[in-house]
C-alpha cells in the first residue's frame, strides 16, 4: 500500500469546544490505483486530504490516528522533514490552476524550480525533464509553451501544467482536489483520461477528491463515500453505483441526475441538509434524514462492515451474531 | 405565438482597451460578440434550455430576455404580464440586511400594489409554497443554507406573479442532494402554476431532468434547437454529439465514445466560418470559409449537405 490512513481525527478548536471535522476515517490506496473520495461540501473530503499532505490550517489538527506513506508515520513528522515529503513524495492539484502558479514567472521556470528543488538534476538535465513533462501532459508547441506565463493559457491547459508540476518529483501519491471542477465538461473530459493514463503509466496513487460522481466513475477503481466527517461506504466503484449499501448512498445516487429519455420522473430527494460540524447528531449521523431508520440508529454509532462487495457503516449491515 | 420571441438578436461588448492605450499604441477599438443572431419562441407552459460551455453565451441571452441588457440589434417580444430572474449564487442575489419576510414582500409592495395588511399573509404563502414556514420570514439570509436560499429566490420571483421565470444556472452552487430538492420543487410549482422556464445550464444532465426543448450554443450562436428526447437520443451537431459525449458515464455501461478534441475558441478571435470548425471532425473548405445558417433547427454544412447523418 502507498497510502494508508488509519483512524483519522481532525479537530477545530473553538471556544465552545472543538469541531471534529474528520472522525474515525480509515482507508488505504494501492499503487497505479486512483481511490474516489465523494461527498457534499462539509464532508470533510478536502480536510481530509489536508491533513494527509500537512497543509491543515491551524488550529486545525490531527487529533487522533494515523497517516503511513509507504509504511513509514508522516503524520508526526517536524514541520521541516514533512516539508520534504511535500512535493517530493507526495503531491497535490487543486481546484484553481491560477491558485496552483505563479503569475510572474514562466511555467518553464517554475516546473525547473520544482525539480530542482526534489531531485538532484544539473539545469540542462532538469530543462529536458520539465520540457518532457509538458509534453507527457500534452501540451502543444511545448518548446514555445515553456516560456510563456500561467495568464497566456487556457483554463484547461493550464491544469494540465499543474499536473504536470505535481508529478516532476515523481511523487508516490497524488491528492487532486476537484480538479475538473473549475472547467468546462469538454476540458473535463480530457483532464480525467490525462490523470487516468498518468497514474496507470507511473504507478502512482492518487486520491481524487470530488462531489461529482459522474467524474469517480470515469476515473476511480474504488470509492470512499463521506458524510459529515465520516466514512460511510466504500467499496469498488461499480458495486457502489450500482448498489449501493449505505442509505445515504442510496439517495445520493438517486438525486444525481441523468441523461435518460424519459421525462418527468422526479430526482429522489433526501430531504434536510447535511449538519453542521457543531450540531452532529449522536449514532449514526444520517439517522435524521434516514428513511430506514430505527432506534439504535440515533443511539449507537455504526462501524463499517462488510455490505455486499463494499463496507458500510450502517446498522442496516450488522453482522449477525452467531 | 410563443409566449416569448427572440429574433436576429445579437449583443455586441466593447472590450477596447483605455482610452491612451489606444492613442498612444494606435489601436482600434474591439467589439466582442456575445450573442450573434439568436432566434428562437417560447411557447407558454414550456421549459426551454439553453445549454453551452463557458462563453458560449448563454447567460447574456438570459440577461437580454429579462432586459438587463438591450440587445445591439434584433428584437425581443415578451407577450405575458411579467417575468422574473433567479440567478445562481444565492449568497449573492438576497440583501442580507433584510429580513427574508421583507425580501419577498418588496415586489407584492411595489409590482403588485398590495395592500399593506395582505403583504404578510400573502409572504406566508410563498414561504410555505417553496417549503419554508411562515416563522422564516423573521430571519436574515445568511441564517438559511444555500438550499433554503434559493428557495427564498424563487419565492421571490413569485411574488411577482411572472408567467415566466429566467433562471440562469439556479442549481449550480448547490450540492447534488440539494440540487434534486430544487429541480422537484421548480417542477412541481410549474405544473401547480403553469409557469414557463428559460433554464440556462452548462449541466446536461439536470437539462435532460428538466428541459422539453434544448437548444444548444456555441461561441454565441444557436446550433441546434430540439426536443430534449430527440436531441438527446438522437443529438445531429456535430458539436452536440461531442458535448454528450463528454459527459462522464455514471451507468459504467463502457460505450464507445469520441474522444473530445481542442477547446472553447477565444470569443475576441473567432474562427472564420463555422466557429466549430477547428474541433470538428467534419470540416471541409466550406465550413472554414462560409457561416453555416440555422436550416431545420441546426446550423451545419455537413447535415445541410447531406455529408453526415442529421
Amino acid at each position: 500500500m502507498i497510502l494508508e490512513v488509519k483512524n483519522l481525527r481532525v479537530e477545530f478548536p473553538t471556544r465552545r469546544g472543538a469541531l471534529v471535522a474528520v472522525d474515525d476515517v480509515s482507508f488505504s490506496i494501492a499503487p497505479g490505483e486512483v481511490l474516489g473520495v465523494v461527498g457534499e461540501s462539509g464532508a470533510g473530503k478536502s480536510v481530509t486530504g489536508l491533513a494527509i499532505i500537512g497543509l491543515l490550517e491551524p488550529p486545525g489538527r490531527i487529533a487522533a490516528g494515523e497517516v503511513r506513506l509507504e509504511g513509514r508515520r508522516i503524520d508526526n513528522l517536524p514541520p521541516e522533514d514533512m516539508r520534504r515529503v511535500r512535493g517530493r513524495r507526495i503531491a497535490m492539484v487543486f481546484q484553481d490552476p491560477l491558485t496552483s502558479l505563479n503569475p510572474l514567472y514562466t511555467i518553464g521556470a517554475q516546473l525547473e524550480e520544482t525539480i530542482r528543488t526534489h531531485l538532484a538534476l544539473a539545469p540542462k538535465a532538469s530543462r529536458e525533464k520539465a520540457l518532457g513533462l509538458l509534453k507527457e501532459v500534452g501540451i502543444p508547441a511545448a518548446e514555445q509553451r515553456y516560456h510563456h506565463y500561467p495568464h497566456q493559457f487556457s483554463g484547461g491547459t493550464r491544469q494540465r501544467v499543474v499536473i504536470a508540476l505535481a508529478l516532476a518529483a515523481e511523487p508516490s501519491l497524488v491528492i487532486a482536489d476537484e480538479p475538473t471542477t473549475a472547467l468546462d465538461v469538454s476540458i473535463q473530459a480530457q483532464i480525467i483520461a490525462l490523470l487516468k493514463r498518468l497514474a496507470a503509466s507511473h504507478r502512482t496513487a492518487v486520491m481524487l477528491i470530488t462531489h461529482d460522481m459522474g467524474v469517480i466513475a470515469e476515473t476511480a477503481q474504488r470509492v470512499a463515500v463521506m458524510y459529515a466527517g465520516r466514512l460511510v461506504e466504500i467499496g469498488p466503484v461499480r458495486d457502489v453505483i450500482h448498489s449501493p449499501q449505505h442509505p445515504y448512498t442510496v439517495g445520493l445516487m438517486g438525486a444525481i441526475p441523468k441523461i435518460s429519455l424519459s421525462r418527468n420522473k422526479s430526482l429522489t430527494q433526501i430531504d434536510g441538509a447535511m449538519p453542521r460540524l457543531n450540531a452532529i447528531p449522536p449514532g449514526c449521523a444520517f439517522n435524521p434524514r434516514c428513511p430506514r431508520r430505527f432506534e439504535r440508529c440515533a443511539k449507537e454509532r455504526p462501524d463499517l462492515s462488510p455490505a455486499g462487495a463494499s463496507e458500510a457503516a450502517c446498522w442496516l449491515h450488522e453482522p449477525r451474531r452467531a | 405565438m410563443g409566449l416569448l420571441e427572440l429574433s436576429e438578436v445579437s449583443r455586441d461588448f466593447d472590450v477596447s482597451r483605455p482610452w491612451l492605450n489606444r492613442v498612444l499604441e494606435g489601436e482600434p477599438r474591439r467589439t466582442l460578440r456575445a450573442v450573434d443572431g439568436l432566434s428562437l419562441a417560447v411557447q407558454r407552459g414550456e421549459t426551454l434550455a439553453l445549454v453551452g460551455e463557458s462563453g458560449s453565451g448563454k447567460s447574456t441571452v438570459a440577461r437580454l430576455i429579462v432586459g438587463l441588457y438591450p440587445p445591439s440589434s434584433g428584437r425581443v417580444e415578451f407577450r405575458g404580464r411579467r417575468m422574473q430572474m433567479i440567478f445562481q449564487d444565492p449568497y449573492a442575489s438576497l440583501n442580507p440586511r433584510w429580513r427574508v419576510g421583507s425580501i419577498v414582500a418588496e415586489p407584492l409592495l411595489h409590482l403588485r400594489k398590495e395592500k399593506a395588511a395582505r403583504v404578510k399573509e400573502r409572504v406566508d404563502q410563498l414561504l410555505v409554497q417553496v417549503g419554508l414556514s411562515p416563522e422564516d420570514g423573521e430571519k436574515f439570509p445568511h441564517e438559511f443554507s444555500g438550499g433554503q436560499r434559493q428557495r427564498i429566490s424563487i419565492a421571490r420571483a413569485l411574488a411577482g406573479e411572472p408567467d415566466l421565470l429566467v433562471c440562469d444556472e439556479p442549481t449550480s452552487a448547490l450540492d447534488v442532494s440539494v440540487q434534486a430538492q430544487i429541480l422537484n420543487l421548480m417542477a412541481e410549482l410549474q405544473r401547480r402554476l403553469g409557469l414557463t422556464y428559460v433554464f440556462i445550464s452548462h449541466n446536461l444532465a439536470v437539462v435532460s431532468e428538466v428541459a422539453d426543448r434544448v437548444g444548444v450554443m456555441y461561441a454565441g450562436r444557436l446550433v441546434e434547437l430540439a426536443p430534449a428526447a430527440e436531441l438527446f437520443a438522437r443529438p445531429r451537431h456535430p458539436y452536440t454529439r461531442m458535448l454528450l459525449d463528454a459527459v462522464p458515464d455514471l451507468a459504467m455501461s463502457g460505450k464507445p465514445r469520441t474522444p473530445v478534441a481542442g477547446e472553447v475558441p477565444n470569443p475576441l478571435a473567432l474562427p472564420a466560418g463555422c466557429a466549430f470548425h477547428p474541433r470538428c471532425p467534419h470540416a471541409n473548405e466550406r465550413c472554414r470559409a462560409e457561416r453555416p445558417a440555422f436550416v431545420n433547427s441546426v446550423a451545419c454544412h455537413a447535415i445541410a449537405e447531406d455529408r453526415i447523418r442529421g
